[in-house]
């Protein structure tokens, strides 16, 4: 391949031949592969909401109870507005007063998402801090390792009396909730990966006179890291669930805070219009880690490739 | 045997077994032994070849030697040095590609290096060299996924020259090889070799990489793996494999070792389902 498209290259420079018609071609269809990849997503996403439109079409969703698309989608200036949760708890502040409606909007998600986000990167740092200490000090492993599991199973929901004893409202809960939601299993994840690194890996470090430490900085960490980065992308999809629990309750803004006034004002189209709105956040999130793990992880073989051969 | 904790053995020798065994999971319900009393001499700069009917302990043996697993039984010396601990004077190659993906292949030759604090100019340097050796130095820049299995091989092959190694311990690093580039790995390694100086261990189970190779040909027993016998083989290299005396060896040690494997099948079948 790379010598093809040398050839184009003088092919080019010499004026148009054939090699240079092919690196051509070649470029054209990494453009194409990006182009199909969003045609292949607005087509998964318009045939769920096709069906949906379909349903009440035929009469078979009450457009109060499960208003497709078109209509929650129809009056997004006037869903705006329930965003602007942010000056209704200050007394004497008038109700249009204060942010417009699309930067109200856009002070949610940007609240939703710093929560988010400074949850998991707590919990990561803390998880795989305790999960390589764990594995490299045998006390530390006997001493803490049984908490760990004993409390990895308990529900975020059962956390969240304690954020708020602990943490009262604001910021703070929130972030606790998305930790201690990921901490533990991640920390279990961690363990996991650890104990499935190729053992001649470690064996040849060991031969060439390796210190545990060496061991552990130069060929563990690394080798953990693909597996690390799945993990961290399953979590921040539970990330995402946890942080609307923990922000229904005690947060003056927030989306958790918007999907709660839309429940206790019965207002399924806000629902579904703040759902939509998380749903493209959490993609965009999935979007930059996957483009992150290609960049850190340049040496993993390809093997959606040889799957679709299938 | 050498409890007095005396060494019984002139202190030139490469490697030195004295009653080694190994028992896995020693004292648990699972325990199973994997080799049992050898007594093996190895001299500097000799070619052996371990031979034996798979799950024999001649692996085992080799990671003894290594220092990676801890006899059971006996003890092992090195040039007159207790084998206690892995050491750089004995590097293990591995069957299976054991290159970190993650480094170039010149970062993975000079890994060693790396370890002990050289600077960059100076691996850089040491890396190109055990390359040239290896004839790769095209490929001192390329990651390990975009090299074929028997450069991988060779790759590894340069990061245990790199360090210099004495002992160069080899667990059947040409099996996952197509039999073209088996023979021609064969070539290479003899010629590796010659001009390293150092003692090759060879574990294989394939009577003709054992008689392509070998000064001395230890015949494993099956398991519990003890040496059965030791074969010289004397004849200049490069062997032809065709010849009439190599092909009487070949009948000598495909009888030697036919009485093992159906041994070893015997034994397996008599374990209860």
């Amino acid at each position: 391949m790379a010598v093809v498209a040398r050839d184009g290259d003088v092919g080019a420079a010499a004026g148009a031949s054939r090699p240079a018609a092919v690196t051509r071609l070649f470029a054209s269809m990494a453009g194409l592969d990006a182009l199909s990849k969003i045609w292949w997503t607005c087509l998964s996403i318009s045939l769920f909401a096709g069906i949906w439109e379909l349903c009440w079409g035929l009469g078979w969703a009450d457009p109060k109870l499960l208003p497709p698309p078109h209509i929650f989608l129809d009056n997004i200036a006037e869903q705006a507005k329930f965003f602007n949760t942010a000056t209704r708890w200050t007394i004497g502040t008038a109700m249009n007063s204060g942010p417009t409606p699309f930067e109200s909007v856009m002070i949610t998600m940007g609240a939703t998402t710093a929560r988010v986000f400074a949850g998991l990167v707590i919990a990561s740092v803390l998880a795989i801090s305790i999960g390589v200490m764990v594995r490299y000090y045998q006390f530390f492993d006997k001493l803490v390792l049984p908490t760990i599991t004993l409390l990895s199973p308990v529900s975020p929901i059962a956390w969240l009396p304690v954020a708020i004893f602990l943490f009262g409202i604001g910021n703070a809960p929130a972030i606790f909730m998305v930790v201690v939601a990921l901490f533990f299993h991640m920390v279990l994840a961690t363990i996991n990966q650890i104990d499935g690194v190729n053992p001649n890996l470690i064996n040849v470090a060991r031969t060439m006179g390796a210190t545990k430490w060496q061991i552990y900085t130069r060929v563990i960490v690394p080798a953990i890291l693909p597996g690390m980065l799945a993990v961290l992308r399953l979590n921040l999809f539970g990330a995402w669930m946890v942080v609307l629990i923990a922000e229904s309750t005690g947060v003056g803004y927030g989306m958790g805070q918007v999907i709660m006034l839309a429940r206790n004002t019965f207002n399924p189209s806000l629902v579904f219009f703040t759902i939509a709105v998380i749903g493209v956040l959490g993609f965009t999130f999935d979007w930059l880690l996957r483009l992150a793990q290609r960049r850190i992880l340049y040496w993993l073989p390809d093997t959606k490739e040889k799957l679709r051969g299938l | 045997m050498a409890s007095d904790g005396a060494p019984h053995f002139s202190s030139k020798a490469a490697v030195v077994c004295r009653g080694v065994g190994k028992t896995w999971a020693a004292g648990t319900k699972r325990a199973h032994e994997a080799l049992r009393d050898i007594d093996l001499d190895i001299q500097p700069g000799e070619f052996v070849v371990f031979l034996g009917p798979s799950g024999c302990g001649k692996s085992t043996l080799l990671y003894l030697i290594s220092g990676l697993e801890d006899a059971t039984e006996g003890q092992i010396w090195s040039f007159s040095d207790k084998v206690e601990t892995p050491s750089p004077d004995r590097s293990l190659i591995f069957q299976e590609t054991s290159l970190f993906p993650w480094l170039t292949v010149w970062q993975n030759v000079s890994f060693g290096l790396a370890i002990r604090g050289a600077a960059q100019a100076e691996r850089r340097a040491v890396a190109a060299e055990a390359l040239q050796r290896v004839g790769l130095s095209a490929a001192i820049d390329k990651r390990p996924d975009e090299l074929s299995g028997g450069m991988r091989q060779r790759v590894a092959v340069a990061r245990a020259l790199a360090m210099r190694p004495k002992v160069l311990l080899m667990d059947e690093p040409f099996a996952a090889l197509d039999v073209q580039t088996r023979a021609r790995m064969q070539d290479f390694l003899l010629d590796v070799w010659r001009d390293s100086g150092a003692s090759v261990l060879f574990v294989t189970h394939h009577i003709d990489e054992a008689v392509a190779l070998a000064d001395r040909v230890v015949v494993f027993t099956a398991r519990p793996g003890r040496i059965k016998t030791i074969f010289p083989i004397t004849l200049p290299r490069p062997r032809n494999l065709f010849s009439r005396e190599v092909e009487a060896m070949r009948i000598q040690l495909t009888e030697l070792l036919r009485d093992e494997v159906d041994r070893a099948f015997a034994e397996q079948e008599a374990i209860p389902a």
